[in-house]
């Protein structure tokens, strides 16, 4: 199965691959990842390796479990028992969320979070790691933080203006608009350096004209080494900026390989689109859909529950 | 309200609350073998030069008399009494200080027997009354079949306890299954249920069951007043959950004084006659502890019935399941959840007037002191699930009821609740028919 | 005019209470609690009540002054824990219901005749009994000193030493909040008031830090008792959960989350509640409203004004209105 050639080259496999295929660097790997809710499966990943250094997405329609399998790999929510996976040598199962983010790995969430009643600094500044301020004995001792504190201020000023949102910096977040809140959440999880990032819908919302530059943006930490995770449904997108593509449909993984290809795949187009055969995935006719994402939400919730109450 | 995950607690932290918990309870098993004082009522009438030692001898059948008593003290204090015909005796005493009394076991008679004959106490303050409790059983007492007979009898309270919390904990499950809200003020409902019947029934000398009709429709409709005129407008505020909350507990506060406004602090009874009795087998019963079980089977049943096979049932468990989801479904929430404050402060009223039957009396804060069984039965079930809020309350009462059988003090039977309210939380923490939740 | 000038003078009073400035205290810990980390802690007179038991029965049982304070911190530190492990890591009622519960508990636990000779059962620890190392300290020696509306010996037992000190305690408990919330600590706290899955995810221990809450304000609340039963004694019936409401009143009435909110909220709560008894007193005839009657109606505007504040002044007399406005 691999195929790729074993120089240092960091580039994922060429083309196509089984779902679940090995990389010749893998940040992440996972195993036999299952979570059940009632009678149904939400999430049934058997392997799935993540290159380090690239842009994969994670696609497939709504009630596909992506936002479970992130919870499930970030500590959030608890597979059944036989699970296991690591995050860049160590492993994860049976750590708690805010081990696996200070591991490196850091995630947003698809229902944007916000901290509404503090201000996008405040904010900003609760992304960074390793505060001595945070240490209860010696918070009340200012001399102790100050100088770190400036640092951070600086570095969430430079991040700030990166995301358009320098202007806003001393407005509460609960002032934002929704994808202006998820511009924020972003930042914030930027703040601590993370090795890899896990970005749950991160441009439902954001307006079309900042989103060009947030492609942008996260092809440039994809350049500065970070290795980049994120679901996203919206297909153009997905073809845009991603090295690699791997598709989840109720719970499993069925396709894995390069945007072009995985698009193309019979599989993929029957999974993801059902009746809409016609409908060429990646076409721009999709990116006007779905970019409202107070109603993206709606469905998805609506969806959500029918299948639960399907399996009820 | 913010949605958070269930998540099962490392193993280390779990010891650690357990340890802390066997410190907490500890000192509770050193009382294991005794059992609560009763205070007596006298005519020794304590003055600013000096206080009353008293207590009635009771075995479990019956009171005493003619029990005789000496009382030491200091200063070469030495006093003696015999019990009356209620088996109440006391003692005046001029002296501060600790006080010994003794039965005098021959006293007794041969058919009865002091646990312990020496009760002790320490009098601190003139003008106040000291109960001593000297514990007296019949020699039989510990018998097999008085055993089982004692057993039968607590799981028989222990049911009828369980049946009445149910009454009132499906309210506060649904109410917070559909509105998120954890009602603190629901106990002030039972509590209403139980005075309004006195008002009804004893003052206004209405039939039992028309007054207790009447209370339970009064009880109802301040429950669709709220709805309309607090908690509608409030929702539509878009107040949040916890500040929703906190005016419950307001309303709480508010509710109780009101009681003790028109009411006062005293106990008062719904009907002013003794309860008849009768036997079956060895246990023995009022009738009106049957009915109050039986009505409140009837009435459970009729609630799960409407809950699982009825439209409008149906929509408030879907309501309850996702309110998103049911309004777009086309289910009018508000009239759902209207519903559902009235059903559940009808039910809670209805609780209320069976439990002040059973007990003999109600006072103003009645509901505050089982507000905490309601809590740990509704969290034992499963927040928010109707049928897990029955199964928690019968628990909860067969527990409270039989506490006693295994030796634990009655008074700390509260204890008892909130011990398995913890265990709960720590262990399952979405209760025994709950559902984890979900984030992100 | 005369009434006037007496209920004014009770007020006052009443303002500056050694009692008063206990709640203060106890308000300052409820809000650590709910104001900055969002806790719903519902029960802490049980906090009171525990520090005040440490307290009281180290003292009577012999041990310095410094010491019983120690054992009454580290009870509040042990309730602190028994209730937050279990209940940290779940949804926030579960606190709630915990701590109300457990505060309930405590006071029955108090009150059991069993407890005769530890606690004092239901009439709790006569307050000779434990206040003597307290008013050995005074150095502000004998007699009586008078000021405006205040008149009191200047040691004694409910006379201007503990009032200094109770104020004090005000003022040291103001000064640790303010030096706390300012810190990337109480960015911390507000920041998972606001949501703790955000947080976690940014890789902080959150159930640390809302234990870490937890016993700080708790411990405010055991020091809370202590001063509240010095110039009184132990009665674990005048700490049961009126006296929580009363804090969830004031706290709600200075402002949550702010400085000096606690304490305003603590002073205006008593001397209102003196001016509504007193005015409806001095208003109401007897044969509608007894006195007792105007004690039990005091109480119900107190319930009243909890719920009003909710609902349309949840920021209180200090929050910030625009603050409020994106409630989630
Ligand atoms: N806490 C939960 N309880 C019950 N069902 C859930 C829960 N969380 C997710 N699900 C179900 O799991 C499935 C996958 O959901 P999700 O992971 O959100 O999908 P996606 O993010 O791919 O749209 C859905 O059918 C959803 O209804
Ligand atoms: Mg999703």
């Amino acid at each position: 199965m691999s195929d790729h050639d074993q120089s240092t080259q960091l580039a994922p496999p060429a083309g196509a691959a089984e779902p679940g295929s090995t990389k010749s660097d893998p940040i992440l790997v996972v195993d036999n990842v299952v979570r059940h809710f009632g009678g149904m499966t939400a999430v049934d990943v058997g392997h799935l390796e993540v290159q380090r250094g690239v842009i994969t997405a994670l696609i497939g329609p709504n009630g596909a479990g992506k936002t479970t399998f992130f919870n499930l790999i970030t500590g959030f929510d608890r597979p059944t028992a036989g699970a296991h996976w690591s995050f860049d040598g160590s492993a994860l199962d049976k750590t708690s969320a805010s081990r696996v983010a200070r591991a490196g790995m850091v995630r947003t969430f698809q229902l944007t979070k916000a901290l509404n009643r503090m201000t996008v600094m405040d904010n900003m500044m609760l992304g960074a790691r390793g505060q001595t301020g945070e240490n209860l004995f010696l918070s009340w001792l200012k001399p102790l933080w100050s100088n770190q504190e400036k640092e951070i201020r600086d570095k969430a000023l430079g991040l700030l203006e990166r995301f358009k949102l320098l202007d806003k910096q001393d407005d509460y977040a609960g002032s934002l608009s929704g994808g202006q809140r998820k511009l924020l959440e972003m930042a914030r999880a930027l703040m601590s350096d993370p090795k890899m990032i896990m970005l749950d819908e991160p441009m439902a919302g954001v307006n079309p004209a900042l989103t060009q530059s947030l492609l942008g943006h996260i092809q440039a930490l994809r350049d500065d080494g970070m290795t980049v995770l994120f679901v996203e449904h919206d297909m153009h997108m997905v073809r845009h900026i991603s090295d690699w593509v791997v598709v989840m449909a109720e719970g499993k993984l069925i396709a894995e390989g390069k945007a072009g290809e995985v698009m193309a795949n019979p599989v993929v187009i029957d999974a993801y689109l059902g009746a809409h055969h016609d409908t060429d995935l990646g076409d721009d006719a999709l990116l006007e859909e779905g970019s409202d994402m107070e109603e993206q939400l709606a469905d998805e919730v609506a969806e959500e529950e029918t299948s639960r109450e399907d399996q009820a | 309200m913010k949605v958070r995950p269930w998540r099962r607690l490392r193993a280390s932290s779990r010891a650690v609350a357990l340890l802390l918990l066997t410190l907490l309870v500890a000192p509770l098993t050193l009382w294991l073998a005794s059992s609560p004082a009763s205070a007596a009522d006298t005519l020794c009438l304590p003055d600013d030069k000096s206080a009353c030692l008293a207590g009635t001898i009771r075995s479990e059948e019956d009171v005493v008399p003619d029990a005789e008593l000496t009382v030491t003290g200091p200063k070469g204090f030495e006093e003696s009494v015999t019990t009356s015909e209620t088996g109440k005796w006391n003692v005046k005493v001029t002296e501060l200080g600790a006080y010994t009394v003794t039965l005098d076991e021959e006293s007794l008679g041969d058919d009865l027997e002091a646990l312990d004959t020496v009760g002790k106490t320490n009098v601190a303050k003139f003008k106040t009354t000291r109960a001593v409790v000297i514990e007296v059983r019949t020699t039989n007492y510990s018998g097999e079949t008085s055993w089982i007979e004692y057993f039968t009898k607590s799981a028989i309270s222990g049911l009828r306890l369980g049946l009445l919390l149910a009454l009132a904990s499906v309210g506060l499950s649904l109410i917070y299954g559909t509105t998120g809200l954890s009602n603190f003020a629901h106990a002030e409902q039972v509590t209403m249920g139980g005075l309004l019947g006195y008002a009804v029934i004893n003052l206004g000398g209405l039939n039992l069951w028309l007054g207790g009709l009447i209370v339970v429709i009064i009880c109802g409709f301040t429950g669709w007043l709220q709805d309309r005129v607090m908690w509608q407008p409030l929702r539509r505020r878009g107040l949040g959950l916890i500040q929703l909350m906190i005016v419950t507990i307001g309303l709480s506060l508010a509710l109780q004084y009101v009681f003790q406004y028109f009411v006062g602090a005293r106990s008062v009874r719904v009907v002013k006659e003794n309860p008849e009795t009768f036997n079956i087998g060895f246990v023995e019963l009022t009738y009106q502890s049957v009915a109050a079980m039986l009505i409140s089977i009837v009435v459970l049943g009729g609630v799960g019935y409407a809950l699982l096979y009825t439209r409008i049932g149906r929509a408030t468990r879907a309501v309850a399941d996702n309110p998103a989801l049911a309004a777009s479904s086309g289910i009018d929430v508000d009239k759902v959840i209207r519903l559902v404050w009235t059903a559940s402060a009808a039910l809670a009223g209805l609780s209320g007037i069976l439990y002040a039957l059973v007990t003999g009396n109600i006072k103003w804060d009645s509901g505050m002191q089982i507000l905490l069984l309601l809590f740990a039965a509704v969290t034992l079930g499963g927040l928010g699930t109707a049928f897990g809020a029955l199964v928690g309350s019968i628990i909860i009462g067969l527990v409270i009821e039989l506490a006693p059988v295994a030796h634990v003090p009655g008074d700390f039977k509260y204890a008892a609740a909130m011990l398995i309210l913890i265990l709960v939380l720590m262990f399952r923490p979405q209760g025994l028919l709950g559902r984890a939740e979900r984030v992100g | 005019m005369d009434t006037v000038i007496n209920i004014l003078n009770s007020m006052a009073r009443e303002a500056i209470a050694p009692q008063t400035a206990a709640v203060a205290i106890a308000v300052i810990g409820l809000n650590v609690h709910f104001g900055f980390t969002g806790l719903l802690n519902m029960g802490q007179a049980g906090y009171m009540l525990v520090g005040a038991y440490g307290f009281a029965i180290s003292v009577r049982e012999g041990a310095p002054l410094p010491v019983a304070i120690l054992i009454g911190l580290a009870a509040s530190v042990v309730l602190s824990l028994v209730l937050g492990l279990p209940t940290l890591k779940l949804r926030g009622d579960y606190l709630a219901i915990v701590t109300i519960s457990a505060a309930e508990i405590i006071r029955f636990i108090g009150r059991q005749p069993l407890l005769e000779n530890v606690t004092g059962a239901a009439q709790g620890i006569p307050g000779g009994d434990y206040r003597v190392p307290f008013q050995d300290l005074s150095f502000l020696g004998a007699g009586q000193t008078s000021f405006g509306p205040w008149n009191y010996f200047n040691t004694g037992v409910n006379g201007w030493w503990v009032r200094v000190v109770a104020w004090g305690v005000v003022f040291l408990g103001v000064l640790i909040v303010w030096l706390l919330a300012r810190s990337p600590w109480g960015r911390l706290l507000k920041g998972i008031r606001e949501d703790e899955d955000a947080i976690r995810s940014l890789g902080k221990n959150v159930f640390a830090i809302k234990m870490q809450a937890l016993i700080i304000g708790g411990m405010f609340g055991a020091l809370a008792g202590m001063i509240y039963v010095l110039p009184s004694s132990v009665q674990p019936d005048s700490m049961g959960r009126q006296l929580t409401f009363f804090c969830w009143t004031a706290i709600l009435l200075g402002g949550a989350a702010t400085i000096f909110g606690p304490v305003l909220g603590a002073v205006l709560f008593y001397a209102t509640r003196i001016f509504i008894k007193g005015f409806a007193n001095a208003t109401v005839p007897d044969s509608i409203m007894n006195t007792q009657q105007t004690e039990q109606f005091s109480w119900i505007v107190v319930g009243v004004a909890l719920m009003l504040l909710v609902i349309f002044r949840p920021q209180g007399i200090l929050g910030k209105k625009r603050e409020l406005q994106f409630n989630v």
